[in-house]
């Protein structure tokens, strides 16, 4: 490949940095600890405001026929008389759409047929649909429940798998770090009152599995140090590993977020908070493997005797730091 | 970094395998119909949020399953025990089971091991049991009751559905032309999805009605008015009329033939009024059944009952032996059609409510595709953009294998058939950043061991090697919760899903594989310094 030409990336990270992670451990679980029982109480004084998925209901995405801008005074006016309970009406991406929002109608599954038609009605002629959807009461508590179950089943499963594959401290730390994410992205949108549909849990899952995949690459290097560095004090060891793969943990980060960004600004108004959500975990995520998982080591402890040939892989000198730990 | 000949041809025939597969993809279905046979035709199928088109689910009321089968067993019950001659005094349904009085208590062992003959084997592929669907229970007193077992309900209720699914093709899609898609889901509920469908109205009708016709005997005893402020005779029940109907009616609960025992109805006129009516023929047994009847009856009137209301009430003038007839009743030239259609294509078992409906217009479709692209295209080049700057060569290396990685994704997407929805898109996007990473956790090995004072060679070694196991384990991991996803989660959950976990596991290859491929061929022709190779990364 003579033809390449040969040029070096910016290795614009500071490699010398040793940043004090582990000193910092007491203040950011506390903190996390704060955020956590503040997202909790938000939780419970505001709830969440669920979308259809998981309420029932209608949702009618429609656009005026003539292309120009829709009147959402009158439309309130004449869909507030047809009697179908409360009736939400917003303007969705552009002046000319509408996203109609209607309550679960009392009565059953038919009833909300019976609902869509009056509204349908109402709007003939002046404006085309875009979009239907009618959740009656069955699924949407089906729904709710299967949503919620996938998180928890989400949660244990990961646990399980670190347990597996490291010991159960990385379990705890993940654990705790991955009910912090959750809680966290939950709160958010309790507070702020973003809808709250089943895309949202989707993207809770996927911000488990980005979470825990930045501990377990941190737990990695820990396992690889602690068979290389027998008798480092366990802090600084904690504290060597996190900064050795810091530079990982923010490329991999700004890319999915550069990514996230313009899923967000460019990928149109139906998955927006699906990507809002997604952006704040990668934040959340990113912080608590840093900040909580690995640092839970560091309270409860972890086994020193590791099995292995010695310095699988790597036979790296010490850093400068580890050399006078060892002394 | 050695990688045999075999090996090579190997991941680049997959790399173009995976060309050839995305390929009609980018075509138009007619461009692609006119390729030769040995080029994949398959094109990726897009989900209904982005074609546009219509999704219903539907449930069963398992209520109406029951309650039709404790009708036939009562019905089955009070048949066997009269031709065995085994006196009976009343026969009911009374709390989700048959209870069976005989006039004479100590028949009640044979009437027991006749009864038994009601009872089915039935087995369940899922726990490995056999048992009956029914339980026959004797009490004191010559009381006999037919007790439906769960797992038996349970039969019925799985049976019931495959049927309606059968019907509802006949109906939607009766030549098997439409690209409709009915399917069970769950226990008790079929999803209908009928792409480029926005207006459901038809749809809706042609599914919504059972088309339970049956034919009755009219009491000439009662009159409705009589019956409502009294109680019918046993085994008759009010019927209230349809629409042009004069009023309810008095009929036998049992009919005498059903509409499963037809063999053609279709639309046509009224020769004399010229109205709308349906024409009907029986097949042989419904003809005979339905020719004693009217041997016995001529001169009475007899109802057409539909979905438990009376259609029409003609009176006998003559028995009907040929077996056909014909029913009128206020159609109009759609209605008529359409009841002709669903009496074709046989009763729905049950009644089926709507529990979910999603419609996409064809206009939201083709904007959600727009801007998937253009999120997509500008999440790539950032992507590039970023990894080309972090990693010199190396990264137009990592940039390939994301290449790679997007075209087998797709790939195997069209291979197997997953359509792409919009969530998808997010999860393809989604993978293509996953994948980076592992790009990331190879080169940031290889610049620590760098600075750690390995060779180039033993450092681009030991980064492949050591990052792998990292890889592996977080892939593993978001793989566990697309997993939990596509098991828990429906429609758009499961589509996200399903790419995460494509993605994932094509990321191994592309990321890993084919990168480290690339970068074998480049210490191939590597300048040696003194110190070794120089790496660009």
């Amino acid at each position: 490949m003579k033809w390449l030409p040969n040029f070096k990336g910016m290795d614009f990270f500071p490699h010398d940095l040793r940043v004090p992670f582990m000193k910092y451990k007491g203040p950011a679980i506390a903190l996390s600890v704060v955020l956590m029982l503040l997202s909790l109480t938000v939780f419970f004084v505001k709830g969440l405001n669920y979308g259809i998925d998981f309420k029932g209901g209608l949702v009618i995405e429609v656009q005026t026929v003539s292309g120009g801008p829709a009147d959402i005074s009158h439309l309130r006016e004449k869909l507030g008389k047809l009697g179908v309970g409360a009736v939400q009406i917003q303007e969705f991406g552009s002046p000319s759409d509408v996203m109609i929002r209607v309550e679960q109608q009392p009565g059953g599954e038919e009833a909300q047929q019976v609902a869509l038609k009056k509204v349908q009605d109402a709007l003939q002629g002046e404006y085309t649909s875009r979009r239907t959807e009618i959740v009656g009461p069955a699924v949407s508590s089906e729904l709710r429940f299967t949503g919620f179950l996938a998180v928890f089943v989400g949660v244990l499963a990961i646990t399980a798998y670190v347990w597996f594959r490291f010991e159960w401290q990385f379990a705890i730390g993940v654990i705790v770090a991955l009910a912090h994410d959750v809680l966290l992205t939950i709160g958010v949108f309790s507070l702020f009152q973003l809808e709250f549909d089943l895309s949202i849990v989707a993207a809770l899952l996927t911000i488990l599995g980005y979470s825990v995949n930045d501990s377990v690459v941190v737990s990695d290097r820990i396992r690889e140090n602690l068979r290389k560095f027998k008798r480092m004090e366990l802090n600084e060891l904690l504290n060597i590993s996190i900064n050795e793969t810091l530079s990982r943990t923010i490329l991999t980060g700004c890319t999915a977020i550069v990514v996230l960004v313009a899923l967000y600004i460019f990928g149109g108004e139906v998955i927006r908070n699906f990507n809002l959500a997604m952006l704040l975990g990668v934040v959340i995520g990113t912080y608590s493997s840093v900040f909580i998982a690995a640092p839970m080591l560091g309270y409860l402890g972890v086994k020193r005797e590791w099995s292995g040939a010695k310095g699988t892989g790597v036979t790296a000198s010490p850093p400068p730091s580890a050399a006078r730990a060892s002394k | 970094m050695h990688f045999s000949p075999f090996k090579q041809s190997v991941i680049w025939a997959v790399v173009v395998i995976g060309v050839l597969l995305i390929l009609p993809s980018f075509f138009a279905r007619e461009t692609v119909e006119k390729w030769p046979s040995w080029v994949p035709h398959k094109q990726l199928s897009l989900g209904l949020d982005l074609r546009g088109g219509a999704y219903l689910l539907y449930s069963m009321e398992p209520g109406d399953v029951r309650k039709d089968w404790l009708e036939n067993l009562r019905d089955d019950a009070r048949r066997r025990l009269r031709d065995a001659k085994i006196g009976v005094a009343s026969v009911g349904i009374t709390g989700g089971s048959v209870q069976v009085r005989l006039t004479e208590a100590d028949k009640a062992d044979a009437a027991v091991k006749e009864l038994r003959g009601l009872a089915q084997q039935i087995g369940s592929v899922l726990t490995g049991t056999t048992g009956t669907d029914v339980e026959i229970r004797k009490a004191d007193g010559g009381v006999i009751s037919i007790v439906p077992t769960e797992q038996g309900i349970q039969n019925r209720i799985s049976n019931a559905v495959s049927a309606a699914i059968e019907t509802i093709r006949r109906r939607v899609d009766p030549d098997g032309t439409t690209e409709a898609l009915i399917v069970r889901e769950g226990a008790s509920r079929i999803l209908i999805q009928v792409p480029g469908l926005t207006d459901t109205t038809e749809l809706k009708k042609l599914v919504g009605t059972t088309a339970r016709l049956t034919f009755h005997e009219v009491s000439r005893d009662m009159s409705a008015e009589q019956a409502k402020q009294t109680r019918p005779p046993a085994g008759f029940k009010v019927y209230e009329g349809g629409a042009r109907e004069e009023g309810a009616l008095v009929l036998r609960e049992t009919p005498i033939v059903r509409g499963d025992e037809l063999s053609d109805a279709q639309p046509g006129f009224d020769q004399r009024t010229s109205e709308p009516v349906i024409s009907f023929r029986f097949n042989n047994s419904g003809a005979r059944k339905f020719g004693n009847f009217t041997k016995d009856h001529v001169g009475q009137p007899f109802a057409i009952v539909l979905d438990d209301k009376i259609v029409s009430a003609p009176v006998i003038r003559e028995a009907i032996l040929g077996g056909s007839g014909q029913i009128s009743g206020n159609f109009t030239v759609e209605s008529a059609n359409q009841l002709a259609i669903q009496l074709r294509s046989g009763a729905l078992p049950a009644k089926l409510t709507i529990v979910n409906e999603k419609t996409v217009g064809p206009s939201l479709g083709a904007d959600s595709i727009e801007s998937g692209k253009m999120a997509g295209i500008i999440g790539g080049l950032a992507t590039i953009v970023l990894t080309i700057m972090a990693y010199g060569t190396f990264g137009i290396f990592a940039c390939f294998g994301l290449m790679v990685h997007g075209i087998l994704t797709v790939a195997i997407m069209t291979m197997i058939g997953a359509s792409l929805t919009l969530p998808g898109i997010a999860g393809l996007v989604l993978g293509i950043a996953m994948a980076v990473d592992a790009n990331v956790l190879i080169y940031e090995r290889i610049r620590e061991e760098l600075r750690a004072g390995k060779s180039g060679i033993a450092a681009i070694d030991l980064g492949f090697n050591r990052a792998f196991i990292t890889i592996a384990d977080s892939q593993l991991t978001t793989l566990t919760c697309a997993a939990v996803m596509f098991w828990l989660g429906s429609g758009p959950i499961r589509g996200f899903a399903v790419t995460l976990s494509i993605g994932i596991l094509t990321s191994i290859f592309a990321s890993v594989t084919v990168v480290r491929l690339l970068v074998s061929y480049w210490l191939r022709s590597a300048k040696r310094t003194p110190r070794g190779v120089e790496v660009p990364v």
